[in-house]
């Protein structure tokens, strides 16, 4: 059983402060969705929790089962049992994902996992072409690829927290029903997940036990799966005052939100006919 | 024959050297030739940035005393398959063996005197100039027209002794339509020596060379070479280099695009360590129309080394439709190491597409971040991305068996690295 305890963080990039006050806490076996319009700090959360260079943590802290990570390097947190799949998987030249996961896996002493044929059995589960897997890192491979190959590793390194920045981005319906079955088996099997999306689609295969509204760096709201689904409906317009609203930020989920503009601040909608 | 009192290198023994007595006194005009033009100083734009106000070659003896063959290195199971094996040790040519009849070698005699200075003539700089004068085993390998020879030509340069300054000539003769592949390989231990090697490449029309350089000298050891490859119609050259060690490297390359649909592929990877210093001037010259070529430099500098690439595209009045590309990157992975790129155009034809990027910097966070996210300890990923830098040049040298050595070699070199720390 672990759990990963955010307190009170605060997360500064540049001279600018995301994340400002935030709590979270998830625990193995759960799902938690973190929902919220551009620019509000999602994606700020995942690499702080990380530990990606350049995100200060200026309050507050993250805890994996009571130890602190803030101090601690990335790879460090990884062994642990973090794991991130990143919103857009970085290409690394000349590397490819078995030797990365060899090195890893030997680093944490199970170098007896034959990871050759783990990451093929779990490539052939959620679809991915095999030999995709010999080319390196991330390198000519299409966007949905590239988050099917973000699976496979998250399933052979098998670890205790898994925070998703927007695995179902780039995934044709298929590829999200195959990457997101494979994750619930996963937590079934005892992975934590902290889910960063803007759609419903991916919780419709990922149950979620809880879903946040992140705005402004805040969680504003928390609730259960049918918060999702009144997002879809009604889009972020009551969480957001206007003072909170991103410069450019387009507020809308699909295009429910023009619905939602009447119980909200005069916002800007980004579906609207220009010539009308 | 008597010796020129005032050599730049004191005086050789002219009658101990190979050649007609007409070449012996082409051998005394370039002699010459150096001895008035002097040492090259780090004013001038070809030897900025270098350290060669520190060349004293009163310091080196001017010997060919040969030796025995040393171990093999990174050639490694290259000699049992090679089409031909030639040794030279301390300028002199130690034994050749060849398997494959359309390989030529020739030491001594009218081909090889007609070779010598067929591509680098007298005249060209000091180096050249010297080499000419002094070269004791020039070696010309010539290959048949219409011939394919299908594994590598090694030829090996050793040098095990300390103070002596020697300078190794090679000529490779491509006859029309053939296909070979050659690789240098130039070694020494911890020594200070000065070598200056000068290789010509002549790549008769339609002919196709894969020549890769392999440069593992120990870590005192100054080298300064020249290689000019002459393509013709519609002929390709690959020229690589591999820089591992020495003091200060040096190496001029020339690729001259002579005739219409001639191509080059140039590429180097170097790593500098310590107090390394690795030197590359590269000149892709364009005389005739639809020929292209592309350059590729990727190189490391840690510890206090230091890296200079300069680099020219050059299009000719006459050169149309021609493809023009350079790209140099060096990883700076230490506060201390230093590196400048600078590259240059001089086009004088409207009619070609070329594109010059040079970038020094440290290694990529994103990637080693990435890698860091799977568990992969901050050092092994850094390891990784410097390795994976690479990648790409390697996969594009000539032989898979001396890519994975060096390969190896560069794992070795950046765990090394790490341990230092």
């Amino acid at each position: 059983m672990s759990t990963l305890s955010i307190t009170n963080l605060g997360v500064v990039v540049g001279d600018q402060e995301i994340v400002k006050g935030l709590d979270l806490e998830v625990s193995s076996g759960q799902v938690h969705a973190v929902m919220g319009p551009n620019g509000s700090g999602k994606s700020t959360l995942a690499n702080a929790i990380m530990g990606r260079p350049g995100y200060q943590i200026t309050s507050g802290s993250i805890e994996l089962d009571g130890q602190d990570l803030c101090s601690l390097p990335t790879w460090q947190r990884a062994q642990m049992g973090l794991f991130l799949a990143m919103q857009y998987p970085t290409e690394v030249p000349g590397v490819s994902v078995r030797e990365t996961l060899e090195l890893a896996l030997q680093a944490r002493g199970l170098d007896q996992i034959d990871v050759a044929s783990r990451l093929d059995e779990e490539a052939q589960s959620i679809g991915l072409r095999t030999e995709l897997l010999e080319r390196a890192l991330n390198v000519d491979l299409s966007g949905g690829e590239k988050k099917r190959n973000e699976t496979a590793q998250l399933a052979v390194l098998v670890p205790q927290i898994a925070v998703l920045d927007e695995l179902d981005s780039g995934l044709d319906i298929d590829a999200l029903r195959s990457c997101a079955e494979r994750i619930e088996i996963m937590t079934n099997d005892g992975l934590g997940v902290l889910c960063i999306t803007h759609y419903h689609r991916l919780l419709d295969h990922l149950a979620a036990d809880q879903v946040h509204i992140l705005v402004d760096g805040q969680i504003v709201e928390s609730g259960g799966p049918e918060l999702a689904k009144e997002l879809e409906a009604n889009g972020y317009s009551r969480f957001i005052t206007s003072e909170q609203e991103p410069d450019g930020v387009s507020v809308a989920i699909g295009g429910a939100a023009r619905e939602g503009q009447s119980s909200g601040p005069d916002l800007e909608d980004p579906f609207a006919d220009p010539l009308a | 024959m008597a010796p020129t009192p005032t050599g730049p290198f004191g005086s050789p023994e002219w009658t101990d050297l190979i050649g007609s007595s007409a070449f012996l006194e082409r051998r005394q005009e370039a002699e010459k030739n150096a001895s008035q033009a002097g040492l090259p100083s780090f004013e001038e734009e070809l030897w900025r940035y270098t350290p060669i106000d520190d060349l004293d070659p009163s310091h080196y003896r001017l010997e060919a005393p040969g030796g025995p063959v040393v171990g093999p290195g990174l050639a490694l199971g290259m000699r049992e398959d090679a089409a031909a094996v030639i040794e030279i040790v301390n300028g002199q040519l130690i034994s050749t063996m060849i398997n494959d009849d359309a390989v030529v070698v020739h030491s001594e005699g009218p081909e090889m005197e007609k070779a010598v200075g067929s591509v680098v003539p007298i005249g060209t700089d000091f180096f050249t100039d010297c080499n000419f004068g002094y070269c004791t085993a020039p070696v010309v390998v010539e290959i048949a027209r219409d011939s394919v020879v299908t594994s590598p030509i090694l030829i090996c340069q050793h040098t095990t002794i300390s103070d002596i300054a020697w300078f190794p000539r090679l000529v490779i003769q491509m006859g029309e339509n053939s296909e070979a592949t050659v690789v240098e390989h130039q070694t020494s231990p911890a020594i200070n020596a000065l070598v200056c090697p000068v290789n010509e490449i002549q790549v008769g029309q339609a002919a196709r060379l894969k020549y890769l350089t392999v440069q593992e000298h120990g870590p005192d050891l100054w080298q300064i070479a020249t290689q000019v490859a002459e393509v013709q119609r519609d002929a390709h050259v690959s020229l690589s280099q591999v820089a591992l060690g020495g003091s200060y490297a040096r190496a001029r390359i020339d690729a001259k695009m002579a005739g219409q649909g001639s191509s080059s592929e140039i590429s180097a990877i170097y790593f500098g360590r310590q107090k390394a210093q690795h030197d590359f001037r590269t000149f892709q010259k364009h005389q005739a129309p639809h020929s292209t070529s592309n350059l590729l430099f990727k190189g490391v500098v840690d510890d206090d080394s230091r890296a200079i690439y300069t680099g020219l595209i050059r299009i000719e009045p006459d050169a149309a439709d021609v493809n023009a590309f350079q790209t140099n990157r060096t990883l700076k992975l230490s506060e201390n190491a230093w590196a400048e790129s600078v590259p240059n155009l001089e086009i004088e034809n409207n009619d070609v597409k070329c594109s010059h990027a040079s970038a020094v910097g440290p290694i990529d966070e994103d990637q080693k971040f990435y890698l860091e996210t799977r568990g992969v300890p901050a050092d092994v990923a850094e390891a990784l991305v410097v390795k994976g830098f690479f990648a790409d040049v390697l996969e594009g040298l000539p032989s898979e068996l001396i890519s994975t050595a060096i390969n190896g070699r560069i794992e070795e070199l950046v765990a090394l690295d790490k341990e230092r720390q």
